[in-house]
């Protein structure tokens, strides 16, 4: 094995994916992910001497929309498909963490 | 030991567009919960956001207002966080190519100017809104998407008055573009302020500490001074500072530890496909330039030269543009730019003070205070009755037809007035005596008596000189 991703990796990642696995699965994992990026670094073989940087894989530019507000009437509908609401609002668990930013 | 102080300081404005960023829903305050909101705001699956051309023209705005470079190939990227105000679980937002960068404003610390650098400033999204009750929190939406700029400083601002003085002056030059309403008690303004200290000397900066619930510029100048007190005592009893955020306190004024951070954020940052590149151009970046107010630094130039106010008059009439706005209009109507400064900063600011009202929301015009301005400087009325005039101004009445209607008509024709003054002189032989052998203060009493005979209608200056005349003859 290439040894490309380690086993704290995959939990970091995993903790990143709100994921919880048994050490087995763990094990299990660690190999594959580390596979499948063995996969993407097939890409490093093109040869991208003259080629640009990108941020984009479409041809698009300036595709912008004038600042008009439109309402389309979705709220009542998308409150009804939440889990839970009330007064309006969507209702969820306790948030303890304050991290906001 | 001596310390040096570095300060950073990242400030989100909140733009006042019509719609969203990502989606043309409405961007309005107070609505009912989640009213402003559609399958864009919430996230769901196989939406695709749009980019508002509004936004990204303030953005540009913003960078000229802050003297930065337009980067003109720029665009947008995923920042990925779990939290519930935001249900993509990314934000949109702007990472390697910032709409802007390396801008700088400039600030005064009693009478000390310098230049404070602004790395960059990006245009992004904003999150939803949480509120916690005791078994469940509630989420409201229509925040979800409204359109930002974060403001971001270089490590220029060396005290927390610097910083204080920074913002006071960022406040300003975005408040003069109208982008935005910039104001922290409503949220449309947010402080994030990070400070570390160092021993004179030291090449590398201290570790710093990030600063929250800085809800007003008064509490970031005191959290940080604080902060700063704090950070100094820890090394200089042998500690070392701990990289954490703290919570200002605003009955103590003290920081108190919210939580240490423990590496440093994973945010996965990659360009946003959902969303094609932008690339600015010449034109349109001109096009904006031409159409931008005049700054308050220059208004407050022009105002000291060409107008004859003080540094300190000009200093409080470009507090705000609506402020300044309605002075330019007073001089383009010739009012003497001297009493039209005095009286926004007296009357109008007490007026506004004592209603709690901004001056838009007033029946106060610039083309009814100039007018009282110009009878009062043609002589027309007392700056006495201006006092009366200026109440009905503050109505919204028009003062020359207020003025005429209540015979409020200043008298000033020295044709009228001298023989009233030659009937007080007759009855008052003792006062010409005592002025005669000396006592001054009879003059008082004389001119009194001739504002009693007019029902205080008298020109002061005109009776002044008249009476005089008699005397000294």
């Amino acid at each position: 094995m290439a040894n490309r991703i380690n086993r704290e990796q995959v939990k970091h990642v995993a903790e990143l994916a709100k994921l919880e696995f048994t050490d087995d699965q763990l094990d299990a994992l660690t190999p594959q992910l580390d596979d499948i990026i063995g996969l993407f670094e097939s890409l490093g073989e093109v040869d991208t001497t003259n080629v640009e940087p990108t941020s984009s894989v479409t041809d698009q530019l300036n595709v912008m929309r004038d600042d008009v507000a439109e309402d389309w009437g979705q709220s009542h509908a998308l409150l009804k498909n939440a889990p839970d609401a009330a007064r309006g609002y969507i209702k969820v668990p306790t948030i303890i963490d304050e991290s906001e930013d | 030991m001596n310390f040096e102080t570095t300060i950073g300081l990242e400030v989100h404005v909140e733009l006042k567009t019509n719609s969203k960023i990502f989606s043309p829903s409405p961007v309005e305050y107070g609505d009912e919960p989640n009213a402003n909101t559609n399958v864009i705001d919430w996230g769901y699956p196989g939406v695709l956001p749009s980019t508002n051309k509004g936004v990204v023209a303030d953005g540009i705005i913003a960078a000229l207002a802050l003297h930065a470079t337009v980067e003109q190939n720029t665009h947008f990227d995923r920042k990925n966080y779990f939290y519930p105000d935001n249900p993509k679980a990314y934000q949109i937002t702007q990472a390697d190519k910032p709409i802007g960068h390396d801008g700088w404003i400039e600030i005064d610390v009693d009478g000390k100017k310098k230049k404070v650098g602004i790395a960059e400033m990006h245009i992004e999204e904003d999150a939803g809104k949480n509120t916690h009750e005791r078994d469940h929190s509630y989420v409201d939406l229509n925040r979800q998407g409204t359109p930002l700029i974060e403001i971001v400083s270089k490590p220029d601002i060396a005290s927390p008055a610097e910083a204080y003085a920074y913002l006071e002056a960022l406040r300003q030059r975005i408040q003069f573009t109208g982008i935005s309403d910039v104001k922290m008690e409503e949220g449309s303004m947010r402080v994030d302020v990070n400070i570390s200290v160092r021993p004179v000397g030291q090449d590398k900066f201290g570790t710093k500490t990030e600063l929250k619930n800085l809800n007003s510029f008064t509490y970031v100048k005191r959290g940080l001074e604080y902060e700063e007190k704090r950070q100094q005592q820890v090394l200089m009893s042998g500690g070392s500072v701990r990289q954490e955020t703290r919570r200002f306190d605003e009955k103590t004024g003290e920081t108190i530890l919210m939580r240490v951070k423990e590496g440093s954020d994973d945010y996965r940052y990659f360009p946003e496909p959902d969303l094609p590149a932008l690339q600015i151009s010449d034109d349109w970046i001109k096009e904006l330039d031409a159409a931008m107010p005049e700054m308050p630094t220059d208004r407050r130039k022009r105002y000291v030269s060409d107008l004859g106010l003080t540094d300190y008059d000009a200093m409080v009439i470009t507090q705000t543009k609506e402020m300044s706005d309605f002075f330019n209009r007073m001089v383009d109507l010739k009012a003497d730019p001297k009493m039209a400064a005095n009286y926004l900063q007296g009357d109008v600011n007490a007026y506004l003070n004592d209603n709690q009202v901004d001056l838009s929301q007033t029946d106060l015009t610039p083309e009814n205070l100039a007018g009282m301005i110009n009878l009062i400087s043609d002589g027309t009325i007392s700056t006495k009755m201006a006092k009366k005039v200026f109440k009905a101004v503050t109505k919204g009445e028009e003062p020359k037809a207020y003025v005429e209607e209540h015979g409020l008509v200043q008298l000033s024709d020295p044709a009228k007035l001298q023989p009233i003054i030659d009937d007080v002189l007759d009855q008052n032989p003792q006062s010409i005596e005592d002025y005669n052998n000396g006592k001054k203060r009879a003059v008082g009493y004389l001119v009194g008596q001739i504002m009693k005979q007019t029902h205080g209608q008298a020109n002061p200056q005109v009776v002044n000189k008249l009476l005089m005349a008699a005397l000294t003859h």
